[in-house]
């Protein structure tokens, strides 16, 4: 599966598009890690924990993309964008969308 | 009187830690800059000779957390409004570092340069009470490669 955030695959030609394939999951903190998050509150610098989990997430939300897009028989995803969006206090949402499509 | 002490002990340390880790991480971030020059960035969308290429996704992913001095210049600085320029760094710092990442990912892949680069950026919460004010920002793009 090839992915790519612009609107070709270099080097190949897209033979036919099959629509918009999407992945999301949502993901809460557990306690310890909000309990070393308030720490750092205090001194600041980078969230370990924190950029782990959701670096985490966004890969289950890719791969979740892709394999929506094997289910109808893709072999590429185009124009694939990013979001995040916190849906309720300590959860986040993390959203992965591209077009599938089939290159020669 | 314990309360308010407690508060300056804590504008103390939140002062102290983080200029100094801000420092470190600025001196970090210059540092890797200066590795990471050969890979080029471009956000234009169209890949010159794009038929001779090979391109993947790549991405990078930063939270960094702000600290309780900051917030409190913040909070004052809520009263008359205007530049705030604690946060400003915070911000920098962590677009910086979440475009090294991205960078470094797209060497490991043996990139060359990334293409349509997009930056995300989105705040973290716990909740009202107790909040967490973190800030993450993702940096992704095509890295592309000879074939």
């Amino acid at each position: 599966m090839i992915v790519t955030n612009i609107e070709t695959v270099p080097g190949k030609a897209i033979v036919k598009h099959l629509g918009l394939v999407s992945g999301n999951t949502v993901r809460s903190k557990h306690a310890g890690r909000d309990l070393m998050a308030g720490l750092k509150n205090i001194f600041g610098g980078e969230l370990k924990g924190y950029t782990e989990l959701l670096t985490e997430s966004r890969q289950e939300a890719v791969q979740r993309m892709i394999d929506q897009a094997t289910a109808v028989g893709a072999n590429a995803i185009v124009n694939v964008r990013f979001s995040t969006s916190s849906v309720a206090a300590g959860a986040a949402e993390l959203y992965a969308y591209g077009t599938a499509v089939v290159v020669e | 009187m314990v309360d308010l002490i407690f508060f300056l002990v804590l504008l103390l340390l939140g002062y102290v830690f983080g200029q100094r880790a801000e420092k470190r991480h600025f001196r970090s971030i210059i540092e890797r800059e200066k590795q990471l020059r050969d890979i080029l960035v471009f956000s234009e969308r169209r890949i010159p000779d794009e038929d001779k290429l090979d391109g993947t996704l790549v991405c990078g992913s930063v939270v960094v957390s702000v600290d309780f001095f900051k917030r409190f210049v913040a909070n004052l600085r809520n009263l008359v409004g205007g530049r705030v320029s604690a946060y400003e760094s915070l911000l920098e710092r962590a677009r910086r570092e979440a475009i090294l990442r991205m960078k470094e990912e797209a060497r490991r892949t043996g990139a060359k340069s990334v293409w349509n680069i997009r930056l995300e950026t989105s705040s973290i919460y716990k909740g009202a009470q107790q909040s967490i004010g973190a800030v993450e920002v993702l940096a992704y793009g095509t890295a592309v490669k000879p074939r």
